[in-house]
């Protein structure tokens, strides 16, 4: 369990950036979920559940999420689940129980970058967007790939075209986190095939995703796309799992996630 | 006595503590703790093999709310056992309180006791200790002979052999023998064998250990505790802590859950010693990863089975080989171990020789100690699987190779010494979950499309019900002044309901509604005595006991009712709350009776006391029967379909029944399937938080179905048997079968995990 | 710090400390039936309701419910009472330590869900483990107290 010098519930962006800038461990709060499983001393805690953040809606044609916003929000909302075949509903709704989704929120999740996590590797077969305090707004993907730094997740754009997409797991019991996970997605020509909790987290498979994107979908093109798959990005072995059992699942994942989403309508 | 025209015995009657209970009433250990209890800590070792060489308190004790800190130096030295076994145990008395010794990460170095948590926490931190870092013994494969010796102690003592050879930490050796096996093993057709790795289950019961303690008016030490065992705790607490038994009182609330984890002393003596030294109460709650990682567990195991049979699929010689882990402290090693061939050998009686042999080590880790289905869970995976691969080779159907060979009603076995089975409905068990299961049609499995298969295995089982010749149990029922009843036993109800069963079973003798009696239990100073709740046992002997005392005080009501009636004895019979005459035209109530022999003239309490003690174990049964599907692809392991059919002679309460049995399938399932135990190279271990150590949770089990056969146990209490352990032990079995007749692949070190299922296929 | 509160439709002031968990504040405030079982948000035996939806008492801080609404067990006796009824009926209380926060997060399902399956059944309760059952009593429980076949 953590420790707190003060708690604030800051008015504003601004000034919640300011106290959070101003000492290093002073932190931001999310569901407090992995915050409480540590024993963090924390200077002070600052609490974002007054900004209104905590909403899901239509905006210029994008879905708008705040950072508040709870996984059981995600999971239930009528808008994901009419968009992309569900495809982040469908990533959420295993984890843990009802209960547990109704304290955990959006913003945590992502910005802490969790290997583990389900919902990043569904947000990144999407054209997702994140929007930081500082750093602004920036695709999804760039978000990974930059040094960790301090900021506030202040929301997530999520671009309203018509892709197909779908979200496929393994673990080795229902409330586990997730052996493997794999999203693929489909938009006009192009495909995105994302595999996470390898145990490291998500990661576009770009070979394989192109490979996909110039054939014909043949079962010999699918193979190949997730044999690719398999043998671009990088696995790890951990009490879960091998690295060589996590390289063979991926293949198989990659290939029935790509046969999914092409029998979507 | 036949069960027709019943009352209450056979009706599934709700449990007496059932509302308050599932409403949330504060009626747990924690919610009746003094509020201003002091809380205690325990500063745990990070070595698994350590000797203290200096521990420094002082910047600990300065800090504002300490009470009390307490090393090794401040316990006192006389070593005992914290095994719930009757006096004298057949265990080894290797613990203190706190050792100069830690032989296992989470060995109690200090005991802290503080005003709140937070500031026992930061007073943790400050207690310096220097450690000699010692090689530890960590592969229960090696132990035997291993460099290091995990209990050299001088002072290390047993109450009579067991079989102990602490050079070689061997806590206990086991051997038995019937016939030559070697022998008859030459003279069989058909000879299988493998060998089976089951792992160090968890208990995981959802209330962890939690004990408080204070001094009464008297000077007396009382402890409020979560256990199974109250009697035992307090001979363990005076002999730990060098009081007479009678300065101690043991009193066991409402409790969530046991499964045997509770059958072995915990916290009580921390909390104990602390109000010994500051007069003051105190509290201590193990959190989860403490109930995890310092308590106990199943007995992790190595088990070398074969069986031979002749042509004909008789099973003529098994020998089972068994090295079982029990860990830093050896308190149930010789008994589970024991219990490893004495509940799995008699389940086949065409054999013409037997053996058994096995030892139980000490390893640098977490004590194993009772678990539900006590040895026979282990032997069951092993013995029952080898079966399973004899049936194949010998090319039989699995059900028609036990039904060949199982043991039956009226029957006796190698290792039986003569006694005969008093009952058994274990034929018509097998027979009706084949039809439940739909064996005919899905034995052994079906391609299904999408890289699925589905495939169906099966096993058997037996227990015991109460431990012969050892378990008794004493029982008392009073007639009170206002007509009611009073019925105290020492049986411990965790959550099973046996206050319901026994309240139960004295309405039935006693003819009157359930209500009218009042059970309690649970405490050293008023209840009679009981083992406690452990080895099958409540529903058997302290069953036995309460309708013996039931049937005593019914006597005595009825010979009372007879004299005032002014009639003789054979004309009076009991009918709900009255005494009426046979032909019907008087009666007198109970509670006028109670009035005229207790408050009137009579000067006389009716009371019915008796002690009840078994001279068998009558075994029940279960059929297991499995249906998975494979991901030929993945390995993912799904259950479909679960079936048990139990023999446990008579029903008592038809709705609790099928919920032990439901539950205990479940624990079955999860050890099969999910519950991983995993520890790093320095022997800590990993897996210590529902977030490493998946039990099942609803979506992990598929259906359950669970039917009943009832036999007539002659002994037992309205022919009833026990079925607390016994439904613990057919999944394992069940399931690898299962699993193996999809996929073609053994996986012999539990639990199955889809990649174990997948790097078998793969070496297919 | 101060917090306000409604807990069990009663307005409340409680003194708490910045990082205490709302599991701890309710069980010294006398509301017992909250039970603790696990450190790492995974069993759902604290679960109480927040503004009306089921949430781990033992992850949320106690600060963050000022001027929220709360509620226990005990503040939905009836209710509460008419299920366990059911639940005992079965025998599927067992230890009863699971039990009141299933109880909560099966009447939450009951205002949520319209005419669920059992699929959903499942699907809405498994953030609530049990030890001692093995869930079938719990679903034939939750079946009739539904009125679902």
């Amino acid at each position: 369990m953590f420790t707190l010098g003060d708690l604030v519930q800051p008015e504003n962006l601004e000034t919640a950036y300011q106290i959070l800038s101003d000492k290093r461990n002073n932190t931001i709060l999310g569901g407090c979920a992995f915050l409480k499983m540590g024993s963090k001393r924390i200077g002070t805690a600052i609490d974002l559940s007054t900004l209104n953040l905590r909403y899901i809606h239509e905006t210029d044609g994008f879905i708008e999420i705040g950072g508040m916003t709870t996984l059981r929000e995600i999971e239930t909302h009528t808008l994901l689940k009419e968009y992309f075949n569900g495809v982040l509903p469908k990533s959420v709704r295993e984890i843990i129980g009802v209960q547990f989704r109704n304290t955990v929120t959006v913003g945590a999740s992502v910005f802490a970058k969790y290997g583990f996590s389900d919902l990043i590797t569904a947000l990144l077969v999407l054209d997702t967007d994140v929007e930081l305090y500082k750093g602004g707004r920036m695709p999804l993907a760039d978000f990974l790939k930059k040094p960790k730094e301090k900021d506030i997740l202040v929301r997530l754009w999520i671009k309203m075209d018509n892709c197909k997409a779908t979200y496929l797991n393994l673990r080795n019991s229902a409330s586990d986190y997730s052996v493997l996970n794999v999203a693929v997605s489909k938009l006009d020509d192009q495909w995105t095939i994302v595999v996470g909790s390898r145990p490291r987290r998500a990661a576009i498979a770009s070979n394989a995703s192109a490979a996909l994107s110039k054939g014909n979908l043949s079962d010999t093109d699918i193979e190949g796309a997730a044999q690719k798959a398999a043998e671009e990005l990088s696995f790890g072995t951990n009490m879960r799992g091998t690295a060589d059992y996590r390289k063979a699942l991926c293949k198989v994942l990659v290939k029935r996630a790509i046969m999914e989403v092409k029998a979507c309508r | 006595m036949k069960k027709v025209g019943m009352k209450s015995v056979g009706q599934s009657i709700r449990k007496v503590d059932g509302m308050a209970i599932a409403t949330g009433k504060p009626v747990y250990t924690q919610d009746l703790a003094m509020r201003h209890a002091l809380v205690v800590k325990i500063l745990r070792s990070p070595h698994a093999f350590a000797k203290i060489i200096s521990i420094d308190v002082s910047r600990a004790e300065k800090l504002e709310g300490v009470e009390c800190i307490l090393t090794y130096k401040d316990v006192p030295k006389g070593r005992f056992t914290l095994a719930g076994q009757s006096y004298p145990e057949p265990s080894p008395y290797d613990r203190l309180i706190l050792d100069e010794i830690v032989r296992y990460v989470g060995d109690e170095v200090a005991i802290i006791a503080a005003v709140d948590e937070k500031t026992a926490l930061q007073a943790m931190k400050k207690i310096k200790v220097a450690y000699e870092v010692l090689e530890p013994v960590l592969d229960f494969e090696q132990a035997i002979g291993h460099a290091t010796i995990v209990h050299p102690e001088e002072d290390l003592h047993v109450n009579f052999d067991i079989g102990l050879q602490k050079a070689q930490n061997i806590a206990s050796s086991w051997k038995e023998e019937v016939g030559d096996v070697e022998e008859e093993f030459k003279q069989c057709s058909v000879v299988v064998e493998d060998v089976y790795y089951p792992q160090a289950q968890a208990h995981a019961m959802m209330e962890t250990y939690r004990a408080f303690t204070y001094l009464d008016h008297t000077g007396r030490l009382v402890v409020v505790t979560s256990t199974q065992i109250p009697f035992h705790v307090r001979r363990q607490l005076a002999r730990a802590l060098q009081l007479p038994a009678s300065k101690v009182r043991v009193l066991k609330p409402r409790i969530g859950g046991g499964f045997g984890g509770k059958q072995t002393g915990c916290v009580e003596a921390f909390a104990g010693i602390i109000t010994l030294k500051t007069g003051k109460p105190a509290l201590i709650i193990y959190d989860r990863q403490e109930t995890f990682s310092c308590t106990t567990s199943r007995h992790a195991m190595r088990l070398k089975a074969r069986v031979g049979a002749d042509q004909e699929g008789i099973i003529r010689a098994i020998d089972l080989e068994v090295l079982s882990d029990t860990g830093a402290y050896g308190e149930h090693a010789a008994t589970v171990l024991s219990c490893v061939g004495h509940y799995t050998l008699p389940l086949y009686n065409k054999t013409r020789a037997v053996r058994f042999t096995g030892n139980a080590v000490y390893t640098n880790k977490m004590p194993a100690g009772a678990f539900r289905g006590y040895g026979a869970t282990q032997g069951t995976f092993a013995l029952e699987s080898t079966v399973n691969k004899l049936a194949e080779k010998l090319g039989m159907d699995p059900t028609e190779i036990r039904l060949k060979n199982i043991s039956k009603e009226g029957e006796t076995f190698l290792t039986g010494q003569g006694v005969l089975l008093g009952s058994s409905s274990l034929d018509r068990c097998i027979e009706k979950g084949k039809e439940m299961i739909g064996w005919k049609d899905k034995f052994p499995c079906r391609e299904i499309g999408n890289n699925k298969v589905r495939a169906v295995g099966m096993a058997i089982t037996m227990q015991g019900s109460g431990i012969a010749n050892i378990g008794t149990a004493s029982a008392e029922i009073r007639l009170n002044d206002d007509g009611n009843f009073t019925l105290l036993t020492g049986a411990t109800d965790m959550g099973t309901g046996c206050d319901t069963i026994l309240s139960q079973m004295a309405a039935e003798i006693l003819e009157i509604p359930m209500e009218t009696i009042v059970l309690i239990a649970g405490d050293t100073d008023t209840s009679p005595y009981d083992p406690g709740s452990y080895a099958s046992s409540t529903t058997y002997v302290a069953g036995a006991a309460v309708i013996k005392a039931a049937k005593e005080l019914k006597d005595k009501i009825l010979e009372q009712g007879a004299k005032f009636l002014g009639v003789s004895l054979k004309d009076v019979e009991m009918d709900g709350l009255v005494v009426r005459t046979v032909s019907g035209d008087e009666e007198m109530s109970l509670a006028k009776i109670a009035e005229l022999t207790i408050l009137g003239t009579g000067n006389l309490q009716l009371v019915g006391y008796a002690t009840q003690g078994c001279e068998v174990s009558p075994p029940p049964y279960v059929a297991g029967f499995a249906e998975v599907e494979v991901d030929q692809e993945t390995g993912k392991v799904e259950l479909i379909d679960y079936v048990a059919v139990v023999d446990c002679g008579t029903v008592i309460n038809p709705n609790l029944a099928r919920i032990q049995a439901e539950g205990g399938i479940v624990q079955g399932i999860g050890m099969a399937l999910y519950e991983q135990v995993n520890y790093n190279d320095l022997g800590k271990m990993a897996t210590n938080s529902f977030m490493q150590y998946k039990i099942p949770c609803r979506k992990d089990v598929g259906k359950v179905r669970i039917a009943f056969e009832e036999s007539y146990e002659p002994t037992g209490p309205f022919g009833a048997k026990s079925i607390g352990e016994v439904v613990a032990n057919t999944p394992s079995p069940a399931i690898a079968h299962a699993v193996y007749n999809a996929v073609g692949v053994r996986v012999n070190h539990l639990p199955i995990t889809p990649e174990k299922v997948f790097l078998g296929r793969q070496k297919l | 710090m101060q917090i306000t509160l409604t807990i069990n439709d009663k307005l409340v002031t409680w003194d708490v400390e910045k990082d205490e968990i709302l599991a701890d504040t309710l069980r010294s405030h006398g509301l017992l039936s909250v039970k603790k079982a696990c450190e790492t948000s995974c069993c759902g035996l604290c679960t109480v309701w927040v503004e009306d939806k089921s949430v781990l008492s033992c992850n949320i801080l106690s600060v963050r419910v000022h001027s929220k609404k709360v509620t226990t067990i005990e503040g939905v006796p009836k209710e509460a009472e008419e299920f366990a009824r059911v639940l005992t009926a079965e025998g599927s209380e067992q230890c009863g330590f699971c039990s009141p926060g299933f109880i909560m997060n099966v009447l939450a399902m009951k205002h949520e869900l319209v005419n669920p399956s059992e699929e959903e059944i499942i699907h809405y309760l498994t953030g609530n483990l049990c030890r001692c059952t093995g869930y079938m009593g719990q679903l034939r429980a939750v079946k009739t107290f539904l009125g679902v076949l």
